[in-house]
């Protein structure tokens, strides 16, 4: 179905070519690693040189104040930086071993794997229907419509919306509140079978039960999809994710199981983050 | 962490939990002093007061209590801070039962007042001394984020325990020597267990010092001295 091999970027090569990313590596396998990933904007260098692994199957969060690079480095995840002028990459990102940025990978197909969910809940200007049924149909992914409706439910279902909205699925996506919208973007990233789903600041412009809701799911689709979730929440941080990632200025200063994070990091640039103590 | 909140009255808020530590601390030394004080001067009217001052004890902990309930409410404490709260609610509580503990001492006293004096009490003299130190210097441990010298505090607990031990074998000699001294040294027995177990409160404050500020409790065993559950005295046989 995916048109993309893993083929001769096994896991083991990748190793052999960083040896110092062998070390904790077994313990839990990586959906993503990422190797002296470095961005920059123009001359501006966003991320310095960023060595990050992201467990599969797990949440993890990015915490970090304004313009630390977390949203510069989720975007990296699946190429969302690429259209942007000016925009260079250096290092490697690794998907189950696949170089995302090697030549032959096709940007649409890595996103499709790798769904995206944005601040602003975007829907289609079309029907529920419509809009979670655009990607697998792209994708060629069902054959006859029933295939294509049973996708529709089974995506809705997922994203826990399908209740709310099984009588309004001609209805405009637009016409649905704006916690219903997000979980229908959700549902269109589920739509073509993802193994990551990337969450960018998903609550920020949601009320507090909107937003539990969204968290209630985040931790339903856990084990089943590897989710990195930016959030300026740092309790959403702590509610949601296994791990967290700290970034300031471009660098990563930290990263280690949630709990430990948020009640005995090392650092103490996180500690003054989290504590509230700089800005 | 010497760096200031963004939010001011979040420190605000933590200092005044700290502060509170420090006057229970303050009202908890006080107590065993002057409970010890009026053990050895035979005053039950000074004995009498101690009793009184552990009210102020409890509502103080009850103060803690609800500052802290009310800081991890509505400021969702992370990190050093969490572990402030955590660590002020801990403390308070050894505090209060160590104020607790004193008040009992200061009971036994007044009961022992009343009889005639038969027996030194110099050595719970020597042992309340010692762990009213402890008491202050934990406090200054506190007040300064300072875990080596929770560490001096945490452990020298086993000088109280070998102090503990020797009363013990002491007031059990006074009990053989003469039946009359049975009273007032069963009363003794107890003052000097409610003194020991001050020092064993005082050893867990100790412990959540050096917990606040390293994120993690002392890593050796603490070698303990407390031989009197093992103690036995047995009286000379009479010749003939």
């Amino acid at each position: 179905m995916r048109t993309m091999s893993v083929a001769d970027r096994t896991r083991s090569g990748v190793i052999a070519e960083f040896p110092d990313a062998a070390a904790g590596t077994a313990a839990k396998p990586a959906a993503f690693e990422t190797r002296e990933l470095s961005v920059f904007y123009g001359k501006k260098q966003a991320l310095k040189g960023i060595n990050l692994d992201i467990d599969k199957g797990e949440v993890t969060a990015l915490i970090g104040p304004s313009g630390c690079g977390k949203s510069t480095y989720i975007r990296c995840l699946n190429r969302m930086n690429d259209p942007i002028p000016g925009c260079r990459i250096e290092g490697k990102v690794l998907l189950d071993g696949m170089d995302v940025y090697a030549a032959d990978i096709d940007p649409v197909e890595l996103r499709a794997r790798v769904g995206m969910v944005f601040q602003k809940p975007n829907p289609f200007p079309k029907s529920v229907w419509e809009n979670v049924a655009y990607g697998p149909r792209i994708h060629g992914l069902a054959a006859t419509r029933a295939e294509l409706n049973d996708i529709v439910e089974r995506s809705l279902q997922r994203a826990a919306l399908f209740d709310e909205v099984k009588d309004r699925l001609q209805e405009p996506g637009t016409s649905l509140s704006g916690g219903q919208q997000q979980r229908l973007c959700i549902a269109r990233a589920l739509a073509v079978d993802p193994d990551v789903i990337l969450m960018d600041e998903p609550c920020s412009a949601l009320d507090p039960i909107a937003t539990a809701k969204i968290e209630e799911l985040i931790d339903e689709l856990s084990g089943n999809y590897t989710i990195v979730i930016v959030t300026h929440s740092m309790q959403q941080a702590a509610r949601v994710s296994d791990m967290t990632a700290f970034f300031h200025l471009g660098d990563l200063v930290e990263t280690g199981p949630t709990d430990t994070i948020f009640t005995t990091p090392r650092d103490e640039r996180t500690e003054g983050y989290i504590t509230g103590r700089f800005g | 962490m010497a760096q200031q909140h963004i939010v001011k009255a979040f420190d605000d808020q933590l200092n005044a939990l700290d502060a509170k530590i420090a006057e229970m601390g303050g009202l908890a030394e006080s107590m065993l002093a002057d409970a010890v004080d009026a053990l050895s001067k035979r005053d039950a009217e000074l004995a009498a007061e101690v009793v009184a001052g552990d009210r102020k004890l409890d509502q103080l902990e009850e103060e803690v209590n609800t500052l802290a309930m009310r800081l991890l409410a509505l400021r969702q404490p992370t990190a050093g801070d969490l572990r402030a709260v955590i660590a002020a609610l801990k403390i308070s509580s050894d505090l209060e039962r160590a104020g607790d503990l004193a008040k009992n001492v200061a009971k036994r006293t007044i009961t022992i007042a009343k009889a005639p004096p038969v027996t030194p009490v110099t050595g719970i003299v020597n042992l309340g001394a010692l762990v009213q130190g402890r008491i202050h210097t934990a406090i200054d441990a506190f007040v300064a984020r300072d875990a080596k010298l929770a560490m001096d505090v945490w452990s020298c607990d086993e000088e109280v325990d070998q102090l503990h031990t020797s009363l013990f074998r002491e007031l059990l000699t006074y009990m053989m020597e003469d039946p009359r001294n049975i009273t007032p040294c069963a009363h003794l027995l107890f003052v000097a267990k409610n003194i020991e177990r001050i020092g064993d409160h005082i050893t867990n404050v100790a412990e959540r010092i050096v917990f606040l500020v390293r994120g993690k409790l002392p890593e050796r065993e603490r070698h303990k001295e407390d031989e009197s559950p093992y103690t036995e005295v047995r009286p000379f046989k009479k010749e003939g």
